[in-house]
């Protein structure tokens, strides 16, 4: 396409609408309408270009109208989630298929169905932010360039038909021009305006920089876009939950066997009832209203000795301590672990007592780990308790068979198995929580009595193992996007332009924002100077009674 | 001390009082004129501004002291978040009104930040003791930080609502889309008061009715309703005497109490509005209207999106980057789709889009003050829905 040579002698590219350098609108010249400055009027690639295919996807995506609706939709996708709880926020062990219809009714069961309860991972919200990057990049490319172009090659004297179709635009008669210009612009150089000269003509310029703010943020975004959607890749992302008890060490999950965990101790503190402070919080809550302070677990952090020859027991060596608390991390290498839950008072240990029914006398007592039994315990007088069964948390499962639910003792029961003297035969004896029976198959009664006499228990916490590559870059993104922010948000890109034209002083002015500080810029001149106030175009009735005045002005 | 600062917030009430009608003396009273006979205004809107100038000291005095009481920024439940939430919306007014000096900005303003400050008073005041997740210099951070951008943003709204205000036509006949609009921004603010009546007149008398009921847990558990129940909790049953039966029972998933106060504040809003429109027998926004007929549109309609400009970066820089900066510490993830983080991000997304809708400008003007609306509503909601009604990791008070 053939560049457009402007009266000026300047050589604007094909779809230029306003001259690059002295501002001669090239399009609908003879119109007195407003200029349209969006952009310098410069040729931007989406309205110049309709043919290939290439062309119109680049202009659908470059178009704000575009844009603005991904915005929406995404808007409204995005509150939509909160309407019931999303999948990841429903109680642990609930099915969904299930849940939102008994909880929600049938708005729930439509929900579901609609997989709403998984929206923001599901496949079409990741498409609506992928076409929201698409669009950030394409409409930056498609404006930035031509605009950094048109405002570096700028010129101070400007058109005729320039002037007059700015929204603020005013001539005068002057006495002298000479003298009015130079008061002119000392006044601008005062108000921090960078002011240029060319042929007795001026133009003040301000805070040109503010206009780069919306590409500088949206450089920004993309990269924070692109940097969450990393997490997606092998190795840059993990997020395991374990649950360590006291005296307990761990393999730390997701380190491959790199790093174990001991829990040494966890404690939780409550506020002091005494604390004044919180006094009357305390009582408005009520009795037995708990005020947690602390959550806290001395976790010690051990590597494989690498010099040991690996084996089944690996040697631990202690590399580093902390005390992981709720918003104190621990540290280590690439990963962090969290203090996110805790079980308090869970069993640890149960000391059994074992009677001979026919002395009468507790021949001896014994101690079972619950989390690490041993298979059978030898007594005083050399019989052998074994452990036949154990079900860490027992229940009677549907066909009446005894089981357990999980490997955790929080209900434990077991059959212990010892040998009657008298008969020669095995006897058993189950024992749980306030249950007690005699189970042998023989109809005689057990030699041996268990009662348990004893118990211990300790806390468990829940951490959670994190290690996220991705920060650096939301980090980088985030900054790039409040720096691109305020740049665009708290300088406003201000120009006035003051030309001696047939004897007459002409002013013009343009900002991309606040019309109305930018008018206060020139009522510093026409105050001081001979210029008189010039119009605002957009005024549709030029009222000029009194109020208006005063609120322009006071 | 705690006494001490409650006191400096109520003070701080009363000069928001004064600052209101100081302003409205401004705009209704004559005017003044100089020595040649120029109409130079009167110097109320002046005495406006020091009242409102004091009210943000005082108001910062209550801050502080109570800051210094509880050991920690007094931003961590509903009382002292909203009140907060009204002294940031003083505070922008301060700095915008610097810029602008309409009179009119701070008659519509002063009342918003006294009626957050009497709302917030409704609930627990008392200094309460912080769990841990919530023992980070970040929550004080991200929560003042994130005020002030909604303060801001706040002032948009107050600045919108004067442009419809003073450019629709309010005293036609019949219903149109925007009388119907403007009125119903007249109807919530008229139900805000209507909440702090009702509120606070149970509360003189002490109205108490428990309920056993079955939570969502599929327990048992105990609910007391400080309003007469219309909506009682699921399997809810009475245990004060003499309270009424709630005329319907809710599922467990709902805060039937929040939903009870709701419904009493809304309900008792219609009244309250249907009894001013039958009295005067004009529309709400119509009694306002001669209020603002010297406001300059395009003034407002630029301090509005002013106060957007301003507020936008600082809103992000609080109510997301900081919010994610501390939820990575707290809660392990800078990010969890969070109902309130959600609402956070729907805040951040309105807002962009209505400054790139004003890049064009047939947005400008009335489309824009819609728009301000729009987003005040949803900054309100998710302060008081989000938290109050619908259950997440920022549920308190």
């Amino acid at each position: 396409m053939d560049e457009i040579k402007c009266e000026c002698g300047h050589l604007n590219p094909y779809g230029t609408e306003v001259c690059g350098s002295c501002g001669k609108p090239l399009v609908n010249s003879g119109s007195d309408r407003l200029l349209n400055m969006r952009y310098e009027g410069a040729a931007r690639r989406s309205q110049t270009y309709n043919k290939s295919i290439i062309d119109k996807i680049w202009n659908f995506f470059s178009s704000v109208k575009v844009g603005v609706t991904i915005i929406v939709i995404t808007l409204l996708a995005s509150s939509l989630g909160t309407l019931f709880p999303q999948e990841m926020f429903i109680p642990p062990g609930a099915d969904p298929a299930t849940f939102y219809a008994e909880e929600h009714g049938a708005l729930g069961q439509v929900y579901y169905s609609l997989g709403l309860h998984n929206l923001y991972g599901s496949w079409w919200y990741m498409l609506l932010v992928a076409a929201l990057g698409t669009s950030i990049i394409i409409a930056s490319i498609d404006r930035f360039f031509p605009l950094y172009k048109a405002l570096k090659s700028q010129r101070v004297t400007r058109h005729k038909s320039f002037m007059k179709r700015q929204r603020i635009f005013g001539t005068s008669r002057v006495d002298n021009e000479d003298t009015t210009m130079a008061q002119a612009q000392d006044i601008l150089k005062n108000k921090r305006y960078n002011v240029r000269e060319e042929n007795g003509n001026l133009l003040a310029e301000k805070n040109r920089w503010a206009r780069w703010g919306p590409y500088v943020n949206h450089i920004g975004l993309i990269i924070f876009l692109i940097g969450a959607s990393l997490r997606f890749f092998p190795g840059m992302y993990l997020d395991e939950n374990v649950w360590v008890r006291e005296g307990e060490t761990v393999v730390v999950p997701g380190t491959s066997g790199d790093y174990y965990l001991e829990n040494e101790q966890f404690t939780e503190e409550h506020y002091d009832e005494d604390d004044e402070r919180y006094e009357a919080a305390m009582a408005e809550a009520g009795e037995g209203a708990q005020f947690e302070e602390t959550f806290r677990t001395d976790a010690v952090l051990y590597a494989p000795d690498e010099e040991a020859t690996v084996g089944v027991d690996q040697e631990l060596e202690e590399i580093d301590r902390h005390g992981i608390e709720v918003n104190d991390a621990f540290h280590f290498d690439e990963y962090a672990v969290y203090q996110v839950d805790r079980k308090l008072d869970e069993l640890a240990e149960m000391t059994f007592d074992v009677e001979d029914t026919e002395t009468g006398e507790v021949v001896d007592s014994f101690t079972v780990d619950l989390n690490n039994p041993d298979g059978n315990y030898t007594l005083e007088n050399d019989e052998v308790v074994r452990i036949h069964s154990y079900f860490p948390n027992f229940y009677i499962d549907e066909e009446g068979v005894p089981t357990t639910e999980s490997d955790v003792p929080e209900n434990p029961a077991f059959i212990f198995e010892m040998e009657n003297e008298n008969t020669g035969q095995m006897e058993h004896t189950f024992l749980g929580i306030q249950a007690n029976y005699d189970v042998s198959q023989d109809e005689e009664g057990n030699q041996y009595a268990f009662s348990m006499s004893d118990f211990d228990t300790n806390h468990v916490a829940g951490l959670t193992v994190r290690k996220d590559h991705t920060i650096p870059f939301l980090i980088a993104g985030g900054g790039i996007f409040l720096i691109g922010l305020t740049q665009g948000s708290y300088w406003a890109h201000r120009r006035i332009w003051l030309q001696r034209k047939d004897g007459e002083v002409w002013i013009a002015a343009h900002t991309n924002k606040n019309w109305e500080a930018l008018k206060r810029d020139i009522h510093a001149i026409t105050e001081q100077t001979q210029v008189t106030t010039p119009q605002d175009q957009t005024d549709e009735t030029h009222e000029e009674d009194e109020n208006q005045q005063e609120h322009i002005q006071s | 001390m705690e006494q001490l600062s409650m006191n400096l917030l109520g003070a701080a009430f009363f000069l928001y009082l004064a600052s209101t009608i100081f302003y409205a003396v401004s705009v209704t009273g004559r005017k003044w004129r100089n020595k040649q006979g120029e109409v130079t205004g009167n110097r109320w809107g002046k005495a406006g501004y020091i009242t409102a100038i004091l009210g943000v000291v005082a108001a910062l005095g209550y801050f502080f002291t109570r800051w210094a009481v509880a050991g920690h920024a007094p931003v961590s439940n509903m009382f002292e978040y909203v009140a907060f939430f009204g002294i940031t919306i003083s505070l922008a007014f301060v700095i915008i009104y610097g810029i602008y000096r309409v009179n009119v900005l701070g008659l519509i303003t002063m009342p918003i930040v006294m009626l957050l400050i009497a709302y917030g008073s409704v609930f627990s005041t008392e200094v309460q003791p912080l769990q841990p997740s919530l023992q980070s210099h970040w929550l004080e951070i991200h929560v003042i930080t994130t005020a002030i951008g909604q303060g801001i943003l706040a002032v948009s709204f107050g600045a919108g609502l004067i442009y419809l205000l003073r450019t629709i036509n309010l005293k036609e006949k019949g219903m149109t889309k925007r009388t119907f609009g403007v009125e119903f921004i007249m109807y919530t603010l008229v139900s805000v008061i209507a909440f702090i009546i009702v509120t606070n007149a149970f509360g003189a008398f002490d109205y108490e009715a428990n309920f056993a009921y079955i939570n969502e847990e599929g327990q048992q558990a105990e609910i007391l309703y400080e309003l007469p129940p219309l909506f009682g909790p699921n399997e809810g049953e009475l245990l004060t005497e003499d309270r009424m039966e709630p005329w319907l029972e809710m599922p467990d998933w709902i805060e039937s109490d929040d939903l009870n106060t709701v419904a009493w504040t809304f309900g008792t809003g219609l009244i309250l509005y249907a009894l001013i429109r039958l009295l005067t027998r004009r529309r709400v926004g119509a009694l306002l209207q001669p209020l603002f007929k010297n406001v300059r549109p395009q003034t407002v309609d630029e301090v509005s999106y002013r106060a957007i400009a301003i507020g936008f970066p600082v809103f992000t820089l609080g109510g997301l980057v900081f919010a994610m900066i501390y939820a990575q510490i707290a809660w392990t993830r800078f990010w969890g789709w969070d109902p309130k983080e959600v609402w956070a991000l729907v805040t951040f997304l309105f807002y962009a889009v209505y400054l790139h809708l004003r890049l064009n400008r047939d947005w400008h003007g009335e489309p824009s003050a819609w728009l301000a609306v729009v987003g005040f509503a949803i900054i309100i909601f998710n302060l008081i829905f989000v938290n109050l009604v619908i259950a997440g990791l920022h549920s308190y008070a």
